[in-house]
């Protein structure tokens, strides 16, 4: 069954006036009459069977966001686990074997099913079509097709601890003479081999998708320089999904072959390369570094200004700063091989310095965006404000690591997985909850509880200070990263008991969250259109929109279209094109009465 | 369309150049060939794109003084609900299990493949206008 979708109508901003004429809350069209004439209603099956075959872009957007998050808290748990295991010296918490395949899943979990599916699959899917002005993505089947893949691909690397010989066990990177069918037997290994595969094309289709939606299906009037930077940092984002997902499948299915076929492609012993699995894994490793941080900071350049009562400052340098990172990441992969002593050190390193510069001027509009306005600390605020200390915090430590002597001392010590934890939880945890309590008003028309919000956040950023800070530290002293043990005389002890109670404040700070969850469903506050009287396009639909998103949108001139429509006096009616006929006009006036 | 086209072509010279340097300084071919590929995926659609927008009608989407009024009309067809993309999601998964588990899921595999394949080409047709 197809549904022809006709375009909604205008609203002129004279005529229903501003926000006042529809009393406070809704600031967006309140009759829906136009519906019933259009046929716009969505007659489609409900429950389970909905769900099953929904391709709505919303419904899959929050499946999206259910499964990664309860794969996030599984992930986290693990997390609790290593954490407990270190917490004390010659600790037999877990035995080792369980141990490796702990940190591995947790990884794996933590970066392959939650962080990239949580923006791209779950934010990215529900927000960028309304942003856009799009009633649905551009390939709703295909969207449903990687949600399904995504669910069964995180389905079969959860499960695979059920299976003789236990989970993956060789770290999420998969080192090549590790994970090869000597050292790793065992049907988890390929079981996490073939996730990889099916997630890695569920990432591609979305990219696919993400890409054509905002090529093709943006609203009149909504030029590319119109795009909210949330939308431009999610095609950025599709287009690196699109450069490093079909490598990682590459090296997975030679890996695969290696295991199985009798093939020699990473085996020294048949004329194979082990360090091409490097060169082919960090090839698509880093950029997903940058397809896991840019929709994060996507989120946070779209609620800063909402926040600060600003437009935001620098759009066109948030743009291209966006796309130099994002270009300059895919060139910096050896930059994690330094110490295999066969990378060109000064290349790898100069480039890693390089994306400090656009990362810069991030951060200087980000603060630019803030300055003189009118900063309003609600949760979604807080959280970015968590982000920006957490990723400056883990991108300066990157720097450092850039350095090939400075990381030939860190290499593999609790130092790198302090600096990537900040950068990842910055990004994933601070902007992802950030954009989570941003737009759950959008999403389920209900608000969540500030006083719950905020408690969340001071925890969790408490709790990610003390057990983050104190790894530095360890890894300066040496201790290397993926032990499972070590002794009293290491001197460690105190350090990892900090960190252990940093992680177990950060596991205590989700307690609010569920607690916030329940209570927004209990009794229920309505969100209305607006809560925060944002300027993108997704704030003019109501909460949550109808079945094709909008049925009314208001003229686009600007990157701001409903703060515009709600803010008569702000508006720029004009769009640069007619300004410049009008001044030209005007001086040709002027030159015919002198 | 002309700024997108621009945008890809622009990654697929970043790409190029990147690639060029990177080879004549390590003479590495892993990275070398990969870096090509990456200039490819933007210089092949980027090119495409540029080469049409000086042909086409702009996207009203493009236009910066387009009115809503200006996109009247039918947007596009759009499916409804449909069972085939997860029909097609599990034949996936049952294929990448096969390899694992042995040849006995690949009926199941295929099963479900094959009626997904069909049934979603059926819909498209019966729809219309697709």
């Amino acid at each position: 069954m197809t549904t022809t979708i006709e375009s909604p109508d205008r609203i002129e901003p004279e005529e229903p006036g501003g926000p006042d004429a529809h009393g406070p809350g809704g600031h967006g069209p309140v009759e829906h009459e136009h519906e019933h004439e259009h046929g716009h209603e969505h007659h489609g099956p409900t429950g389970i069977l909905n769900w099953l075959t929904s391709t709505d872009h919303k419904v899959i957007g929050k499946s999206y966001m259910i499964t990664s998050l309860v794969l996030f808290f599984i992930s986290g748990t693990m997390a609790l686990v290593i954490r407990g295991q270190l917490a004390n010296p010659t600790s037999s918490l877990v035995n080792f074997q369980t141990y490796n395949e702990l940190f591995t899943m947790h990884g794996s979990l933590m970066l392959y099913l939650f962080a990239g599916p949580f923006a791209f699959g779950g934010l990215a899917n529900y927000i960028v079509p309304l942003q856009v002005g799009a009633p649905d993505m551009a390939f709703p089947r295909l969207n449903a097709l990687s949600y399904w893949l995504y669910l069964g691909g995180s389905s079969m690397m959860t499960l695979s601890f059920v299976v003789a010989g236990g989970a993956a066990s060789f770290g999420w990177v998969a080192y090549a003479p590790l994970s090869n069918s000597i050292n790793s037997p065992g049907a988890g290994t390929d079981m996490w081999l073939m996730s990889l595969g099916l997630t890695g094309f569920s990432a591609i289709f979305t990219g696919v998708n993400l890409v054509a939606t905002i090529f093709y299906l943006r609203a009149p009037g909504m030029t590319m320089f119109r795009v909210p930077i949330f939308s431009w940092n999610m095609l950025v984002t599709g287009i690196l999904i699109l450069i490093a997902f079909p490598v990682l499948f590459g090296a997975v299915v030679m890996l695969f072959c290696d295991r199985h076929f009798g093939t020699h492609i990473y085996s020294v012993q048949g004329g194979g390369v082990p360090v091409l699995w490097q060169h082919l894994f960090w090839f698509f490793g880093h950029p997903e570094v940058y397809i896991l941080a840019l929709p994060y900071f996507g989120i946070v350049t779209d609620i800063i200004p909402v926040f600060s009562r600003k437009p935001l400052f620098g759009y066109r340098g948030m743009v291209f700063a966006t796309l130099s990172i994002a270009a300059l990441s895919t060139g910096v992969w050896a930059h994690h091989m330094f110490t295999t002593g066969v990378v060109l050190l000064p290349f790898f390193s100069l480039l890693s310095y390089l994306i400090a510069v656009p990362t810069g001027i991030k951060f200087f509009n980000w603060i630019g965006t803030m300055w003189g306005g009118q900063l309003s600390f609600q949760t979604p605020m807080l959280f970015s404000m968590g982000f920006l200390f957490a990723f400056l915090m883990g991108g300066v430590t990157g720097v450092l690591l850039a350095s090939p002597p400075v990381d030939f001392m860190t290499h593999d010590t609790y130092f790198v997985v302090a600096h990537f934890h900040q950068v990842l939880i910055g990004t994933t945890v601070f902007a992802g909850f950030a954009g989570f309590y941003f737009w759950y008003p959008k999403m389920f028309g209900r608000m969540l509880d500030e006083r719950l919000g905020k408690l969340h956040f001071w925890f969790l950023f408490v709790g990610f200070w003390v057990a983050f800070v104190p790894q530095y530290l360890l890894g300066l002293r040496g201790m290397p990263r993926r032990i499972a043990d070590y002794l009293p005389t290491n001197g460690w002890t105190g350090l990892n008991q900090l960190s252990t109670v940093g992680a177990m404040v950060i596991g205590f700070s989700f307690l609010f969250f569920f607690a916030n969850l329940v209570k927004s469903w209990r009794t229920p506050v309505p969100a209305g259109d607006n809560p925060w009287d944002g300027g993108a396009l997704e704030w003019f639909t109501s909460s949550p929109p109808p079945h094709h998103n909008f049925t009314h949108l208001p003229p686009i001139r600007s990157e701001r279209p409903t703060w515009d429509y709600n803010h008569p006096e702000h508006r720029k009616d004009e769009s640069h094109g007619e300004k410049r006929h009008r001044e030209h006009e005007q001086k040709e006036t002027v030159g015919a009465s002198s | 369309m002309r700024v997108n086209g621009a945008f890809l072509a622009v990654i697929g010279i970043f790409f190029g150049i990147i690639g060029l340097v990177y080879w004549f300084t390590s003479y590495e071919d892993a990275g070398f060939l990969m870096l090509m590929g990456s200039a490819l995926l933007g210089l092949l659609p980027g090119g495409y794109y540029l080469w049409w927008s000086a042909r086409m009608k702009p996207l009203d989407g493009d236009e910066a003084d387009a009115s809503v009024a200006d996109g009247a009309g039918v947007v596009d067809s759009f499916p409804g609900s449909s069972i085939w993309p997860f029909l097609l999601g599990m034949a996936a998964l049952f294929a990448t299990l096969t390899f694992i588990f042995g040849l006995w899921m690949a009926p199941i595999a295929i099963a479900l493949g094959l009626s997904a394949v069909i049934g979603g080409v059926v819909e498209s047709r019966r729809g219309g206008t697709v």
